[in-house]
């Protein structure tokens, strides 16, 4: 049987191509009723569906698409006029092919359903013709489909797995020309170096053929569209006309994929929340029909799509009462921000200036969707409105994903890559002109202030040597620029984005890893992550998924250190460098475990030995008050103490220095004695029985 | 009678089914991946496919002193391939089922599930690992 289901998937493919286009022309036709070409192309393409049905015994299918033949035969012999219930009966039927093409799909049969009803409203509007005086001629034997064009028979079907394959073996290939490039770098040899040349451009050129071949026309999507705004349109009891240019634009057809539902939701929402009313536009001196027009076009290594409507624009005031009512920031807050600003709140969850939720949008759910997805896939949106004139959204999403271009740089000993979209410039200061707004690194680009993150600190490492000279990589998220602190600027190179295995999807700040020249791992840097792992962008806008502040310390300024206050069993506030610190937790009291006589927890798939800070001391313990406790993380230690106060900027100088052992001596800390404690020679006076990790 | 693939860490002598074992690596560098739970050791390059390792002196709770140069055991797992990094690696063991048995009632809490039971060979136990639970590393 399996060459049956061969041609049912045949079939499969050939219907779903023949009901999209149906689908398309039957609107098209709706603003141009007299097109006879497009009216006979609709027509061929139901009767080759009715044909194939009948051929596989699909009866119900097949008679279902029959009585949209006799339909359309009458419109095509002009004994019936093209009205609006009439397209609205065919679109229906298109929709019942799709659920049927989708059973046969996925059970071999039509299954139950019969389409009856739908089948006696389009014989009944096939009644409703008035008889003209000859008696209506039998539909006429449809001209069999013309042989199909050059197309057809210069270009084959191939399987996406097996392009997919394709794609990932390429990926394989530019790794290896790389490390062949780095290995031969210093080869006296000009036969081999002229080789290595021929391999170079070859890969380079596959590689291109290869990616080629997995693009698709932005078509594939764009054709939806007429129909969306069509019923979108009437559902909201608009009049809107859609304009598309740029359909033959490519992209990679799994960006086809991801950009599909946020495009979708950007028309639906231009339609419902930017354009006004027929009798509103008229009252405003506007064509009453209103204009959504969609243009796609590559620029820079990116596709960007725009999506705009002449409606009556995003109101700037609104969305600044709007933030305050939710809370979101207070009045004088808003009162501060920018137009661009204000904008950009439209993209946070639960935003929405719709004055009521309708059945098509308002609910608030829309807007960060569409930006979470199109940031997934390492693109950016963006909007811009012009009071009573319109609204414009751009969408800008790199042509490919699997192979980007990157930054290498190093920081804490290990390489990182940096894709090269979100990279604004290098600048490379003297360390001197970092300076300090209350703790917060900041550096003077152009007049502007640039916040600073070190990526050591980001990514938990301890600070390194003070150098010099700092490498600052100026870097655009959706907020605003940010600078990261590197140990060193390395390399340009074209990297294979490599997915990062479910251990690790808790972590924000990589997108995913590579394999570089030299064979060694590096792992991908997310910038809206890091950015946000960081707190670079602003507090609204910072991301649900951030881990909570606590976890990364804040970058210390050049004479200042970072310090945890914590409270001890006695009361007294107590100082740890944070440099020393891997991570704050809490830990609920009945998590505790006891080996012989030592206190442990299990703690990420390990087993944490506990140390409490009052004995380390030499204090007595005053117990477990809460059902949790604060545990500050130090190597594989966990110190137990009373309370994590507070994390602070302050010159760890010492004003009385301690005889005891682990503590450093004293000094004062928002005016407070704090005593400053060494965790490193605390825990080694005490030392686990499992050892202290270096 | 299953064959098992042995190897050691720290005290413990270990042991998986041989057709779960996709091969062993030693001298592969491992790249740390910063923020990641403790017991994940880092990310290996396998011929071009980066590979998750798993640091199973964490994973099983014992002391942190690594040998020097530790044996990656690459593991199949349904999402993909994993590597264990295990002390020492040594023969394919056959092992029979009399001498099987269950872990004992005293073995509580998480480590529990890490262990289908052990085989008892002369002098010494050889633990049979459940490997989709030591890869199910907690975040």
């Amino acid at each position: 049987m399996s060459d049956n289901a061969d041609i049912v998937a045949e079939f499969l493919v050939e219907s779903h191509e023949n009901v999209e286009r149906i689908e398309r022309e039957l609107v098209a036709l709706e603003s141009n009723p007299e097109d006879a070409t497009t009216l006979a192309s609709i027509f061929r393409s139901v009767h080759t569906i009715k044909g194939t049905c009948g051929f596989l015994g699909f009866a119900r299918l097949e008679k279902l698409a029959h009585a949209a033949e006799n339909l359309l035969s009458l419109v095509r012999d002009e004994e019936l006029e093209y009205v609006p219930a009439i397209a609205e009966g065919l679109l229906a039927m298109v929709d019942a092919v799709k659920g049927a093409l989708a059973t046969i799909e996925a059970s071999g049969s039509e299954g139950g359903e019969t389409h009856a009803a739908l089948v006696a409203h389009l014989e009944a509007m096939s009644r409703g013709a008035p008889a003209p005086a000859p008696a209506p001629r039998a539909p006429a034997p449809a001209p069999a489909p013309p042989p199909s064009g050059a197309i057809a028979d210069t270009s084959v079907r191939v399987d996406v797995v097996l392009l997919d394959k394709l794609m990932n073996l390429v990926g394989e290939l530019v790794l290896t020309r790389n490390q062949v490039l780095q290995l031969t770098a210093n080869q006296p040899s000009s036969t081999l170096l002229a080789a290595i040349q021929r391999l170079n451009v070859i890969t380079a050129d596959l590689q291109e053929g290869v990616m080629k071949t997995r693009m698709l026309p932005i078509e594939q999507v764009f054709a939806k569209l007429p129909r969306l705004v069509r019923d979108v349109a009437a559902a909201c009891g608009k009049d809107v006309r859609i304009q598309i240019d740029g359909a033959a634009t490519e992209l990679d057809r799994t960006l086809i994929e991801a950009i599909r539902d946020p495009l979708t939701h950007l028309v639906r929402n231009a339609i419902d929340h930017g354009v006004e009313d027929p009798g509103v536009r008229r009252a405003r001196g506007k064509p009453p029909q209103a204009t959504v027009s969609v243009r796609a076009y590559h620029a820079a290594g990116h596709v960007n799509i725009e999506i705009a409507d002449d409606g009556n624009g995003i109101d700037s005031e609104k969305i600044r009462r709007k933030a305050v009512a939710h809370g979101l920031m207070s009045v004088d807050a808003a009162g501060a921000m920018g137009e661009r600003e204000l904008l950009s709140l439209i993209f946070l969850p639960g935003f929405s200036t719709a004055a009521e939720v309708t059945a098509v949008s308002g609910r608030g759910v829309g807007m960060d969707v569409v930006r979470t997805n199109i940031e997934r896939i390492g693109g950016t949106v963006d909007v811009d409105t012009a009071a009573g004139r319109g609204t414009t959204f751009r969408v800008r999403i790199p042509l490919t994903l699997a192979i980007i271009p990157a930054l290498i740089v190093a920081s804490g000993g290990a390489r990182y890559a940096i894709p090269q979209a979100s990279l604004v410039e290098l600048v490379r200061a003297p360390a001197d002109r970092l300076e300090s707004f209350h703790g917060a690194r900041v550096y003077r680009l152009r007049g502007r202030l640039l916040p600073i993150v070190d990526l050591r600190a980001v990514l938990g490492d301890a600070p390194g040597d003070a150098p010099e000279s700092v490498n600052i990589i100026v870097l655009q998220t959706q907020e605003q620029p940010f600078g990261l602190l590197v140990d060193e600027i390395q390399d340009t190179a074209e990297i294979v984005v490599k997915p990062l295995s479910a251990h690790f999807r808790s972590i924000g700040a990589f997108s995913g890893a590579t394999v570089l020249g030299d064979g060694g791992v590096a792992l991908i840097l997310d910038v809206a992550g890091v950015a946000a792992a960081a707190g670079a962008v602003g507090d609204v806008a910072r991301r649900a998924t951030a881990p909570a502040p606590a976890a990364v310390p804040v970058p210390a300024p050049v004479d200042d250190e970072a310090l945890l206050l914590c409270r001890g069993a006695s009361g007294g506030v107590v100082a740890i460098p944070l440099s020393g610190v891997h991570r704050l937790a809490q830990i609920p009291v009945a998590a505790i475990e006891r080996t012989g006589d030592e206190e442990v927890v299990q703690y990420h798939g390990a087993i944490l030995p506990l140390r409490r800070l009052s004995t380390l001391l030499g204090e007595v313990d005053a117990g477990d008050a809460g059902d949790r406790l604060d545990v500050v993380l130090a190597g594989q230690v966990g110190v137990v103490v009373s309370e994590i106060l507070d994390i602070v900027q302050c010159p760890a100088k010492v004003e009385r220095r301690s005889p005891r052992p682990g503590v450093v001596g004293s000094l004062v800390v928002k005016g407070r004695v704090t005593e400053l404690l060494d965790l490193g020679e605390l825990l080694g006076t005490a030392r686990p029985r499992l050892g202290v990790a270096a | 009678m299953i064959e098992l693939c042995t190897f050691r860490v720290g005290p413990l002598f270990l042991g998986i089914e041989v057709a779960r074992v996709q091969e062993v690596l030693r001298h592969l560098p491992i790249v740390r991946v910063p923020l990641a739970a403790p017991a994940i050791r880092g990310l290996i390059n396998l011929r071009g496919q980066i590979v998750t390792a798993i640091d199973l002196r964490r994973r099983l709770g014992l002391a942190d002193t690594p040998p020097a140069s530790p044996a990656n055991v690459v593991v199949r797992t349904p999402h993909g391939p994993v590597s264990l990094v295990a002390d020492d690696v040594g023969e394919v063991l056959g092992v029979s089922d009399e001498d099987f048995a269950p872990p004992p009632e005293t073995l509580r809490g998480p480590s529990r599930a890490l262990y289908r039971g052990a085989y008892k060979l002369p002098g010494e136990l050889l633990l049979h690992l459940v490997v989709d639970e030591v890869v199910r590393v907690p975040q």
